[in-house]
């Protein structure tokens, strides 16, 4: 890491603190000793393939499972510096539903996929006790139009929608509360390769915009490429290089990054 | 008890059908349930001699709460002359041996399906409803392990979403019976398929509210002079039903109306859902449009023509 970054790290307090997390499946090794810091308006992806421990390791940061060993720490607003593990449930809930966002791989499971467009992207706000009609479909047309989504549809349900729309309407639902932290699992799976740019376009003016700290796991080495300042290589469950994203992209020293780096196809 | 009056009751039955044991532990339930409001707190359902559907739950509050000298009333959409409520009715005169009535001031226990006296309630009186999902949000939320974690944290944003929903499709909140309810600033409770019309009477009631769901083995109550909360949102009120017409037989004009279809030329009326209330106006002199002469209504026949073979 550069020593403007650390003079940086001196002066800012870091969103997220991992310290040292390790989680087993009785033999099976999702992730050990993973350790990062992640700063407010920092984007950090997290590359490798199948089987990495990626998503355990974002299902982990995001409060959704607990670790076997280390400590997730939060900067929260009203307290500080915080394990989450050690938050109550309801606290824990909370911010989950506030100060976070959790866009999913796949939209079905970050979206009601009955209930409106509008519904979908207000049920955060009513969440945190808005109970005025008018604010909250003002508030969900304003995030349609941010997110690109046709306002006339905003009475739709997302089942009727693309792959894309869906993707989009999940982004806009997570940041109707301004989260200060967003982790995204494949944000970009299973869409075409268009969609995936356009889509790529709006999360970058959108993360840049509103100052969002980010970390997006996936196997595009395309999406970092967009999106991250800094990048994890995880292999078996442990990272096994990381830096800034362009200089691990063009300049990979771990064997095993050169081999990711080097099998993407190009056209 | 003197020893003519010791057994009014069928003597095969234990007093009220249920076992002691039962009755018991039913009551313990009804504590909690009274001491905590709104909170749906489960018991030991029993089979009873009745379909899941046609008030399991309702039945066994009353059989826990019944005592020989009480008086019940049992209606059914607000008639005492229906089925559910003739058979549950004559269920109790059988195995409990209890005076039954079917005027409102005068029974110790009223229990109801899906709607609330239009007298009001006084104190001392206990109101059973039957209730076939005892779950607000299940519709919103199927998994049962999540919404007993939403009520444990009273996060009830998800109900809103429900009423969003409505404004968004129809304009205004169209939900017109099982309208949800905060409890004491504090549970989300189903108030039972009840219309919402009955909603506000169940705010600062007198009476003893206790609700009894059979198939999923649930029982939760208002204790009297509770606050009572419809959801809605700020700029959308909550608000009840109203109708353009009276009672077409007593001429009420603040009651719950049914529609009753008369013929198969478009011809309807209005009528008191409540059979009691609108029974006790008519004799009490008051008069709707059709009310002063049943035959207008075409189907009952003039008196001259009865008998008639």
């Amino acid at each position: 890491m550069s020593a403007a970054i650390q003079l940086n790290s001196a002066e800012r307090r870091p969103l997220l603190k991992v310290e040292r997390i390790s989680k087993t499946f009785g033999e099976v090794t999702g992730c050990s000793d993973v350790s990062f810091s992640l700063y407010p308006g920092e984007v950090i992806g997290i590359v490798g393939e199948s089987g990495s421990g990626k998503s355990t390791l974002l299902n982990i940061l995001s409060a959704q499972m607990a670790p076997s060993s280390g400590t997730v720490q939060y900067d929260l607003r009203h307290k500080g510096m915080s394990d989450v593990f050690a938050l109550s449930e309801p606290e824990r809930r909370k911010l989950v539903r506030t100060d976070w966002g959790i866009v999913r791989q796949n939209p079905r499971d970050g979206l009601r996929m009955d209930v409106s467009a509008g519904g979908n992207v207000g049920e955060r706000l009513m969440a945190i006790g808005a109970r005025n009609y008018g604010d909250i479909r003002a508030e969900g047309l304003e995030w349609l139009t941010k997110v690109e989504l046709d306002t006339a549809r905003i009475d739709d349900k997302p089942k009727h929608f693309s792959g894309g729309m869906q993707q989009r309407l999940q982004i806009a639902r997570n940041l109707v509360t301004r989260p200060r932290l967003v982790f995204m699992d494949e944000p970009t799976g299973g869409l075409d390769v268009s969609v995936q740019a356009r889509l790529l376009d709006l999360l970058r003016g959108l993360v840049r915009e509103l100052g969002i700290a980010a970390i997006i796991v996936t196997h595009d080495l395309a999406v970092v490429r967009l999106l991250a300042d800094r990048l994890m290589v995880m292999r078996r469950g442990r990272v096994v290089e990381e830096g800034l994203t362009d200089q691990v992209l063009d300049d990979p020293h771990h064997p095993y990054t050169q081999l990711l780096v080097s099998s993407v196809l190009q056209v | 008890m003197s020893a003519a009056t010791a057994v009014q009751w069928d003597e095969a039955y234990n007093f009220a059908y249920l076992d002691e044991q039962t009755k018991r532990m039913i009551r313990r339930t009804i504590l909690k349930a009274i001491a905590i409001p709104g909170y749906q707190v489960p018991f030991g359902g029993r089979e009873m001699p009745l379909a899941y559907g046609w008030g399991t739950g309702g039945i066994q509050v009353t059989a826990s709460v019944i005592g020989p000298d009480d008086t019940l009333k049992v209606i059914d959409q607000g008639a005492d002359d229906t089925t559910n409520a003739v058979s549950i009715r004559r269920f109790f005169e059988r195995v409990a041996g209890v005076a039954t009535t079917e005027e409102t001031d005068k029974a110790d226990i009223i229990q109801t399906r899906h709607r609330i006296p239009e007298y009001p309630l006084t104190e001392g009186q206990i109101l059973v409803y039957q209730v076939p999902q005892p779950e607000p949000l299940r519709k919103l939320e199927p998994r049962e392990t999540e919404t007993r974690k939403m009520h444990g944290y009273a996060e009830y944003g998800l109900m809103s979403v429900r009423l969003y929903e409505d404004i968004a499709r129809y304009g205004h909140i169209a939900t017109t019976y099982s309208y949800p309810v905060m409890v004491n600033n504090r549970y989300l409770m189903s108030p039972s398929p009840i219309p919402k019309f009955d909603n506000p009477k169940m705010a600062d009631n007198p009476a003893i509210q206790l609700f009894g769901a059979g198939r999923e083995k649930r029982i939760y109550a208002i204790p009297p002079y509770t606050e009572v909360k419809s959801l809605d949102f700020d700029d959308h009120p909550f608000r009840i039903q109203t109708w353009e017409e009276c009672c077409a037989l007593c001429g009420a004009d603040n009651s719950y109306l049914d529609e009753v279809i008369l013929d198969d030329r478009g011809g309807k009326m209005f009528v008191c859902s409540d059979t009691h209330f609108c029974e006790d106006r008519r004799q009490a002199g008051h008069r709707g449009p059709l009310g002063a002469d049943p035959s207008a209504l075409g189907f009952v026949k003039p008196a001259s023509e009865e008998g008639q073979p």
